[in-house]
């Protein structure tokens, strides 16, 4: 049922915020580090393991699948609820330092890309 | 008939939100379609539009949550808050291939400390340029060009003054709207087509709400992967924040 994937989604993003939180607790802050990102790992894990025992149908995959495919509309709607007003209001100090940074993270992303990779490995996702 | 539609609506709220939400897609496809040939990704556009509503709700009602401000669209700020994009993301991990986190794990790393570092530099570096000359604005607009949630956090961490602070959240805030706009235009010159290069962008950026938008609007399947580094990233920036990135710019100023 497709209940049983949206279950299993919602167990990995609480596990994971929760293991975030102790990790920021930890280092001592009042932060969440990572939650999200060990939640995903997580998911990948699991539903690997469920898969390969056979106790993952499709029916179960669809409750998991449904909210990856809602994850654009989810995106239109934080946009439109974000504090845009501040940003613009900000003023000038707020536009070039948050351009500058942008404009300098985009040009590192290439120098990065090539740290460790093979020469062979040039993997494109399948279209 | 205002009254009765007005209160339905905000009775329902959530489904408002699927209503509005789910007609400013369809907008944004066809006019993705009509105007630019599919050349513009819809949801590129519709994050754009999406932007300006916020900034037309937040002149309006004077707000901090855009849209969301009016109380019949009160759901768009459900659908579109922490959680359910928490939930959502973590979703589109169903269709990560194991091997490319193996294979990018080093570089990633790598990645996140880079952009940290980076942000911090170039944001105390404007606020320099800006007359803001004491380590501690200069620590808290550096952390302001991380996130918007760094530099709040250092900023009170190590006692800015309010106005510094806001100004931080602004940073912040510019940045993410910035990366959402801009990354589908850059996608081609920076070579962020392929998984790998998407966890390194998540990294670098580190914005996890820019880096939601700025992906999906790019291409949709490398969601996850620049997802994946950029949730560590505010956490990362709140640690060096306060401590590190004090320090080193306390040396320099």
């Amino acid at each position: 049922m497709a209940i049983y994937g949206v279950a299993i989604l919602a167990i990995c993003l609480l596990a994971g915020q929760l293991v975030g939180k102790l990790l920021g607790w930890m280092l001592g802050m009042d932060a969440n580090v990572g939650g999200v990102g060990i939640a995903m790992l997580l998911l990948i894990w699991v539903t690997h393991r469920l898969r390969k025992t056979g106790r993952f149908p499709e029916a179960t995959e669809n409750g998991v699948l449904f909210w990856s495919s809602i994850y654009i509309p989810v995106i239109v709607a934080m946009a439109a609820s974000g504090n845009v007003r501040a940003a613009m209001q900000g003023g000038p100090v707020a536009l070039v330092a948050g351009v500058l940074v942008v404009v300098v993270c985009f040009m590192l992303v290439p120098v990065f890309s090539r740290i460790g990779r093979a020469e062979d490995d040039d993997t494109h996702l399948p279209k | 008939m205002k009254q009765f539609i007005e209160s339905l609506l905000i009775e329902h709220n959530l489904v408002t939100a699927f209503a509005v939400i789910g007609s400013l897609v369809w907008i944004s496809y066809w006019l993705s379609d009509k105007l630019t040939r599919g050349r513009l990704h819809g949801s590129a556009i519709a994050i754009f539009l999406g932007l300006v509503l916020a900034l037309i709700g937040g002149l309006v009602t004077g707000g901090k949550k855009g849209l969301a401000d009016f109380p019949s669209l009160a759901g768009i700020g459900l659908l579109g808050g922490a959680m359910l994009r928490d939930f959502a993301i973590v979703a589109t991990a169903m269709g990560v291939h194991l091997d490319e986190l193996r294979r990018t794990g080093l570089a990633g790393v790598l990645s996140l400390l880079t952009g940290v570092f980076v942000s911090f530099a170039a944001g105390a570096a404007v606020a320099w340029a800006f007359g803001y000359r004491d380590a501690v604005s200069m620590t808290t607009l550096g952390g302001g060009a991380a996130t918007f949630i760094v530099g709040p956090i250092t900023g009170s961490a190590l006692g800015a003054g309010s106005d510094v602070i806001s100004l931080s959240v602004a940073v912040g805030l510019v940045k993410s709207i910035v990366v959402m706009i801009g990354t589908p235009f850059v996608a081609r010159f920076i070579g962020l087509d392929n998984p790998r290069s998407a966890l390194i962008y998540g990294g670098l950026m580190g914005t996890t709400s820019g880096v939601a938008g700025g992906l999906a609007a790019t291409d949709p399947k490398l969601v996850p992967y620049g997802a994946m580094t950029a949730t560590f990233y505010t956490g990362l920036g709140c640690l060096l924040g306060p401590s590190v990135m004090f320090f080193l710019i306390r040396l320099i100023a």
